[in-house]
C-alpha cells in the first residue's frame, strides 16, 4: 500500500458574512493560488479533484458544480464531490490515492452560512417523515443532548463555559479566527440562555469560510513537503440516525472511528465540536487525555464554516507535523445530527 | 467597491413520500389517534418504528401498541420559536419515552415556562383536529399524566407530503454585479478573462477554462447571431407564450459564450444556424436588474453569419 500525506492546507478567514455568492468561487479562488503556490504546482499538476459542499446550504441547485468555475477546468479535470464536510471528500480522495490512480488530490470544501437560516437549514439533514416535519433546530438538538450529559454527571455548564474561553484565547493565536479573546469562565456564565441549557458562547458561531487541502502520495509527497504529514489512521463510522434510540451522551462511532485509526500517543487534536459540550464528550471518546493540545487552532468554536470546518480540523493538525511542533496529531470531522458521524484523520511526522 | 446587488430568494418545495409498510403503519395510526412502535432484535420497542434494526440490520416487523402518555428523558427550551415548528410561542424540545416504548420520540411539550420542564416529567400527546397520517397529527405534548383523547377510525396512508420552505439572501458575484445594474440602464456588459481573453456574457465570478477572475469590463451591442435553437412544442406550468416558439442560443457580436433567449417575428421552419438577430428591449419603465429587460430577440434582416464565425461558439 502507498503512503499517503497531506503536504498543503490553506483556508480563509473565518468572518460572519461575506459578500460572495454561494457557489463558493469567491473564497475559493484565493485560497487555490495560496495553497498550489506554497507547493510550486499549477491545476495542471494536480491528478483529482474533491469536494464537499450542500445545495441547502446555498439555497440553489448544483452550486458545487459553479464551484468549479474556480479551478479553471479546462482541459476536463477529474473531479468529485460529496454533499457533506469535506473531510469526507479529503477521505474520498486519500482512497484514489491509496488506489494508485493519480499521485496528487486537492480537495475543498466552502460554506456561506449566511445566506440562510443555519438552524433552519439544518433540519434537512434529518429523518424526512418523523422529525424534519417538526422542523427541530441545531441549537434545540445540542440542547436535549447537553443537559443529559448535565443530569448524567459528565459535564456541566462551568465545564462547558471553560471550553468556550479556552477555544477563544487559542484562537488569539489564530488570525484566521471569527472570535478570540480573552474570557473569565464566570462572565460567560452570567450570560442568558440562547436555548437553555446553552449560552451563546456554547455554540458555534455562523460562519462564511472555505477551506482546501493537497494529498500527495510517496516520492511526490516527499518532493513536495519538507515534512509531510502521513497519514496513518484514516477511519469514519456511523450512528443510527434515529437519535431517540441511542445513547446521546457518548458518540459509538466516535469510539470506533478513534479505535480503528490509532488514536494512541496523540501530541495534538483537532475535534470538530460545534458546541462546547460535543469538545468534552469527543475527548473522552476519543480517549485523549490531558496531556493532549486540543484545538490549538480554536477549534470550530472560533469559527465554523459548514462543509469546509471539519476539512479544516485536518488541515490545523497536519500544520503541526509540516512545522515540526509535533509528530503525532489526529484531525476529527463530524456530520449528522448529535455527532452521528464521526471521521478520525491520524497523520505522523517522520525524521 | 459597493456591495454586490443581493435579493431574498424563497425556496419552496411539497416533499412528497410514499411511507412503506411500516411507517405507514406508524402515520395511519397517528391519524388513529394511536402511537405504535415496533420490537427490534433485542426486544426493545422502538417508537418510532425503526424499518430495520440500528444493530443487526434484520428487517423489524412486529409491532407494539404503546400508550399516548410518557416521560421526559432530555429536554431543551426554546425561547423564541422558528418559523414551521410545532408551537409559536416558547416550548421545549423533549425526547419523551411513551409508556410501552424503549426508545424516545422527538416532539415539542407545551410547558409554558422552563421552570415546569424536568427530566422525568409526565407528558402526554395533544392530538392535533384535522390529522393527516403525519407526526404533525402530535400537535405537541402537553405536561400531564391522564391519558389523551381515545382512538377513533381512520383510513390508512400511504404517501406523506412535507412543506419546507427556507429563506436565503441571494447575492450577486462581484462580476455580476455591473452587468445586472448595466442591464437597469439598457446596457449590456460582458467580463474578459484577463488570461485567455475570452468575453463571457453573462459574467462569471471566474473563468471556467483559467480560474481566475475576470476583470476586465467590456460593453457589447445587443446584436448577434443564433448559434443553436430550438422549438418549442410542449405546453408546461408557467409557459408565456402558446407554442410553438423557439428559443435559440445568442452570441451577441464579441462576446465567446452564447445564452439563450426567446426568439419572435419570425416562423419556427425558418430559423436557422447563423441567424443574425437584434434584442427588442421592453419599455425604459419596466426596466429591472434582468435579462427580461429585453423582452426577445427577432431577425436584423442582416445576412447569415459564416458558420466559421461561431463553429467555436457551439
Amino acid at each position: 500500500m502507498r503512503d499517503v500525506a497531506v503536504v498543503g492546507f490553506a483556508q480563509t478567514p473565518c468572518v460572519r458574512e461575506t459578500d460572495g455568492t454561494t457557489n463558493g468561487v469567491e473564497m475559493l479562488v484565493p485560497i487555490f493560488h495560496e495553497v498550489l503556490g506554497s507547493l510550486g504546482l499549477t491545476k495542471s499538476d494536480i491528478g483529482f479533484w474533491c469536494s464537499g459542499s450542500s445545495d441547502y446550504l446555498a439555497g440553489r441547485a448544483f452550486s458545487f458544480v459553479s464551484a468549479v468555475d474556480a479551478i479553471g477546468a479546462f482541459p476536463p479535470i477529474m473531479e468529485s464531490h460529496v454533499e457533506m464536510d469535506a473531510a469526507w471528500a479529503l477521505y474520498e480522495a486519500w482512497v484514489k490515492l491509496l488506489c494508485g490512480e493519480v499521485d496528487t488530490a486537492l480537495v475543498y470544501g466552502f460554506g456561506k452560512s449566511s445566506a440562510g437560516q443555519l438552524r433552519r437549514v439544518m433540519a434537512m439533514q434529518l429523518d424526512p417523515y418523523v422529525v424534519t416535519p417538526l422542523w427541530p433546530d441545531s441549537l434545540g438538538l445540542a440542547g436535549i443532548q447537553a443537559r443529559m450529559g448535565i443530569e448524567a454527571g459528565l459535564w456541566d455548564e462551568r465545564a462547558m463555559a471553560s471550553v468556550a474561553a479556552q477555544s477563544r484565547a487559542a484562537a488569539l493565536s489564530n488570525p484566521l479566527a471569527q472570535l478570540s479573546g480573552s474570557f473569565e469562565v464566570d462572565d460567560l456564565l452570567a450570560a442568558e440562555y440562547v436555548v437553555d441549557p446553552l449560552r451563546r458562547h456554547d455554540c458555534a458561531p455562523i460562519t462564511d469560510g472555505a477551506a482546501t487541502i493537497v494529498l500527495a502520495a510517496g516520492d511526490r509527497a516527499r518532493e513536495l513537503c519538507e515534512r509531510p504529514a502521513w497519514i496513518t489512521g484514516f477511519e469514519h463510522r456511523v450512528d443510527s440516525p434515529s437519535f431517540g434510540t441511542r445513547d446521546l451522551t457518548t458518540s459509538p462511532s466516535a469510539v470506533a472511528a478513534g479505535k480503528a485509526a490509532g488514536a494512541d500517543g496523540i501530541e495534538v487534536a483537532e475535534l470538530h465540536a460545534p458546541f462546547t459540550h460535543q469538545e468534552i464528550l469527543l475527548r473522552q471518546a476519543l480517549g485523549l487525555g490531558d496531556d493532549v493540545v486540543v484545538n490549538p487552532s480554536g477549534g470550530v468554536l472560533a469559527g465554523n464554516p459548514m462543509f469546509a470546518a471539519g476539512l479544516a480540523r485536518i488541515g490545523e493538525a497536519a500544520r503541526r507535523v509540516h512545522d515540526g511542533t509535533a509528530s503525532k496529531v489526529l484531525g476529527h470531522a463530524t456530520s449528522g445530527p448529535l455527532l452521528q458521524q464521526n471521521l478520525v484523520c491520524v497523520m505522523e511526522g517522520r525524521a | 467597491m459597493t456591495k454586490p446587488l443581493s435579493a431574498p430568494l424563497d425556496v419552496g418545495f411539497d416533499y412528497t413520500r410514499s411511507t412503506g409498510p411500516t411507517l405507514g403503519r406508524f402515520l395511519s395510526d397517528l391519524r388513529r389517534r394511536k402511537v405504535t412502535g415496533i420490537r427490534g432484535s433485542d426486544g426493545r420497542v422502538h417508537v418510532p418504528p425503526l424499518e430495520y434494526d440500528p444493530v443487526t440490520a434484520e428487517r423489524l416487523t412486529e409491532f407494539v401498541d404503546v400508550a399516548s402518555t410518557g416521560v421526559v428523558r432530555g429536554w431543551s427550551w426554546i425561547p423564541e420559536p422558528l418559523e414551521a415548528q410545532p408551537l409559536d410561542r416558547p416550548f421545549a424540545w423533549a425526547l419523551i419515552q411513551l409508556d410501552g416504548a424503549d426508545t424516545s420520540l422527538l416532539h415539542a411539550v407545551d410547558a409554558g415556562s422552563p421552570d415546569r420542564m424536568s427530566t422525568g416529567a409526565r407528558v402526554r400527546v395533544r392530538w392535533r383536529a384535522d390529522r393527516v397520517g403525519a407526526i404533525t397529527d402530535i400537535e405537541c405534548f402537553e405536561l400531564s399524566d391522564e391519558p389523551s383523547d381515545e382512538p377513533v377510525e381512520a383510513d390508512d396512508v400511504t404517501m406523506v407530503t412535507t412543506p419546507v420552505h427556507l429563506h436565503y439572501t441571494h447575492s450577486a458575484s462581484p462580476t455580476e454585479d455591473p452587468f445586472l445594474r448595466g442591464l437597469m440602464d439598457g446596457r449590456l456588459i460582458a467580463q474578459r478573462c484577463p488570461a485567455c481573453e475570452k468575453v463571457y456574457f453573462p459574467p462569471r465570478p471566474a473563468c471556467p477554462t483559467d480560474g481566475v477572475p475576470t476583470t476586465d469590463q467590456i460593453e457589447l451591442s445587443d446584436r448577434g447571431t443564433i448559434t443553436t435553437f430550438c422549438v418549442v412544442n410542449v405546453p408546461f406550468l408557467g409557459q408565456r407564450i402558446p407554442p410553438p416558439y423557439v428559443s435559440a442560443y445568442v452570441l451577441l457580436d464579441g462576446a465567446d459564450i452564447p445564452f439563450l433567449h426567446l426568439l419572435l417575428g419570425v416562423a419556427p421552419e425558418d430559423v436557422r444556424m447563423g441567424m443574425r438577430v437584434e434584442a427588442v428591449w421592453k419599455p425604459r419603465e419596466e426596466w429591472g436588474p434582468t435579462m427580461q429587460n429585453i423582452d426577445h430577440f427577432r431577425p436584423s434582416g442582416e445576412p447569415d453569419a459564416p458558420f466559421d464565425s461561431y463553429s467555436q461558439h457551439l
